[in-house]
């Protein structure tokens, strides 16, 4: 046997030294290398890491598919904003040339975007047309109805705050009785949205909550299975910070295989809706259809699915790697 | 290398394991420790490494007291030791490669300087052909020569051994303790824990008696012929 290899410590360990870039080169290295080997760690046992994979899918699939559906009937509802409208009912009496003037008037202002002139007559038929109380209305002496200017705004101007200053502005137009808006529906509706988007968040909070425990409970249960690893390693010299990669590492791929699958569930949870969505909108005669998932919502959801894969782990290397010295 | 001053190392429950241990082994010195089962020997070892802590007096390894070390700066210590267990203590899910290139990826080493290392380590021990091999399709013998390899490989100025030939026939054991006296050879300081007296009787060194945690005897592995 060789004797030459222990002669030559004092070289190595200088060349080693005096080679910074070698050793970061190595360093990257390593953590490449980690990475990939907790991967394959994880490849060995398929099932199990579906399986874990899966509970953080779902979690994470749930607040994300209702926010993509949260967000598609919010999209509906502006839609239906844009055809929001102003009925001026105008106080009886006013001339028929006041009106036109009144409508011509209203037309130059900022925010408006039409203005129809509905007059007592045409009220009156329409009413009979629609109401079938036609036979009442004869009975009467006199058209009980108001002449009607109905303003629609401009899309930039249906916004709710812009639309309660026009309203504001019409109502102290010398002429006009009584202004409504027609579309109030529209506005409780955005309400509840909104409501629901903030029950979203809750919801992910309680869910992001139940991946940490997920997470923590998997890899404490791999530090604990490999308790023999880590006192070897410990005795060997390895410091808290190498002997924390690979579970770390672990937990960040449970994190994205779970954001992952998670962004697959809502994609098929549209892929199954849209067609019945645009046979719906149809009838409707919309032309509305379920939009996809964002960008935006994709990097979200995968960057919170590492997040708390990492954070999971952490917690559990924190709380159990202590523990494990050599003894 | 190591100086031990009036150590006692005393166990949660009360059991007084050392008292009042002191002894100093040079730079390059090559020792057996010995002594009847549960005289102290390994806690001794474990003092060293850093596994326990010295209850009272001083344990100063490389110039450096271990009494006053910090948590952090243990891993750093272990790495300039090499230590050999009875139980191999090898990882039987990676490769004998892999086992023995551990302390070099712990310490930073680069890949191709890993590789090289390990194939002379393997090759000191004489397992060069057995690389890619799994420990635990080796014999005990075999996997005692890859765990020394591992405590070998990053060149430790110390090398610790706790009971090496524990599970080993005569002839193994002889092997193995001449691995060590070929590391004591080139530099690197040796003490090792057995209480194989046949076979450190046949060698000369230093030798360090331990008797119910008292240092009893001081002396070399040669008088132990004397007194058969
Ligand atoms: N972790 C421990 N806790 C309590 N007592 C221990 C512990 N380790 C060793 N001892 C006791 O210390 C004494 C010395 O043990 P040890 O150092 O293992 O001796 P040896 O290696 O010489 O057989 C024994 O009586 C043993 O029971
Ligand atoms: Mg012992």
């Amino acid at each position: 046997m060789k004797r030459t290899s222990v002669k030559s410590t004092d070289t190595d360990d200088r060349q080693r030294l005096n080679k910074p870039r070698g050793r970061v080169n190595a360093y990257f290295t390593h953590h490449l290398w980690v990475l990939v080997s907790s991967l394959g760690v994880l490849w060995r046992t398929p099932l199990a890491t579906l399986m874990t994979a899966a509970v953080i899918g779902i979690a994470l699939a749930l607040p994300t598919g209702l926010h993509v559906l949260l967000q598609n009937v919010q999209q509906l509802s502006m839609g239906w904003e844009g055809t929001a409208q102003m009925s001026l009912f105008l106080k009886p009496g006013v001339p028929e040339k006041r009106i036109q003037s009144l409508a011509d008037k209203l037309r130059g202002w900022d925010g408006v975007a039409e203005v129809q002139y509905i007059s007592r007559e045409q009220a009156l038929a329409e009413f009979r047309e629609l109401s079938g109380f036609g036979g009442a209305l004869d009975s009467l002496d006199e058209n009980p109805l108001p002449a009607v200017l109905v303003l629609r705004p401009t899309t930039e101007a249906t916004e709710p705050a812009q639309m309660a200053l026009l309203l504001g502005k019409v109502q102290k137009l010398e002429s006009v009785d009584l202004a409504q808006l027609d579309m109030e529906w529209v506005r409780r509706l955005s309400g509840i949205i909104e409501v629901g988007k903030r029950g979203v968040l809750l919801l992910g909070g309680l869910l992001a909550l139940a991946i940490l425990l997920v997470v923590g409970n998997t890899i404490r249960l791999t530090i604990l299975s490999r308790s023999q690893e880590i006192i070897v390693t410990k005795l060997i010299g390895a410091t808290n910070t190498f002997i924390r990669r690979p579970f770390l590492y672990t937990g960040f791929w449970y994190g994205l295989m779970g954001a992952v699958l998670a962004w697959l569930l809502v994609a098929i949870l549209l892929g199954l809706l849209s067609d019945p969505v645009s046979r719906l909108s149809f009838l409707y005669s919309s032309e509305f259809s379920l939009d996809g998932l964002e960008l935006e919502t994709v990097i979200i959801l995968l960057g919170s699915g590492i997040a708390l894969g990492l954070m999971g782990s952490w917690l559990a290397v924190g709380r159990h790697l202590q523990a494990i010295e050599p003894t | 290398m190591i100086k031990f001053d009036n150590v006692n190392k005393r166990y949660p429950g009360g059991h007084e394991a050392l008292s009042g241990v002191s002894f100093h082994l040079k730079p390059g010195e090559m020792a057996f420790l010995t002594g009847h089962s549960g005289a102290g020997k390994s806690s001794l070892l474990k003092l060293i490494a850093c596994i326990e802590r010295a209850s009272r007096g001083n344990v100063i390894i490389d110039g450096q007291n271990l009494t006053r070390l910090k948590n952090r700066h243990i891993p750093a210590l272990r790495l300039k030791i090499g230590v050999v267990f009875q139980s191999h203590n090898l990882l039987y899910d990676r490769t004998v490669f892999d086992n023995v290139a551990l302390p070099l990826i712990i310490a930073g080493y680069h890949q191709s300087e890993v590789g090289r290392r390990v194939r002379a380590a393997l090759d000191k021990v004489g397992l060069l052909g057995k690389e890619r091999v799994m420990p635990i399709t080796l014999s005990g013998g075999e996997q005692q020569r890859v765990g020394i390899a591992r405590a070998v490989v990053n060149r430790p100025p110390l090398l610790l051994a706790d009971e090496p030939t524990g599970n080993l026939d005569p002839a193994l054991s002889r092997e193995i303790m001449g691995l060590f006296e070929q590391f004591n050879q080139v530099g690197v300081s040796v003490l090792i824990a057995t209480h194989d007296h046949d076979l450190i009787s046949r060698l000369d060194h230093r030798l360090l008696t331990l008797k119910q945690g008292k240092l009893e005897r001081d002396g070399r592995t040669t008088e132990l012929q004397t007194q058969k």
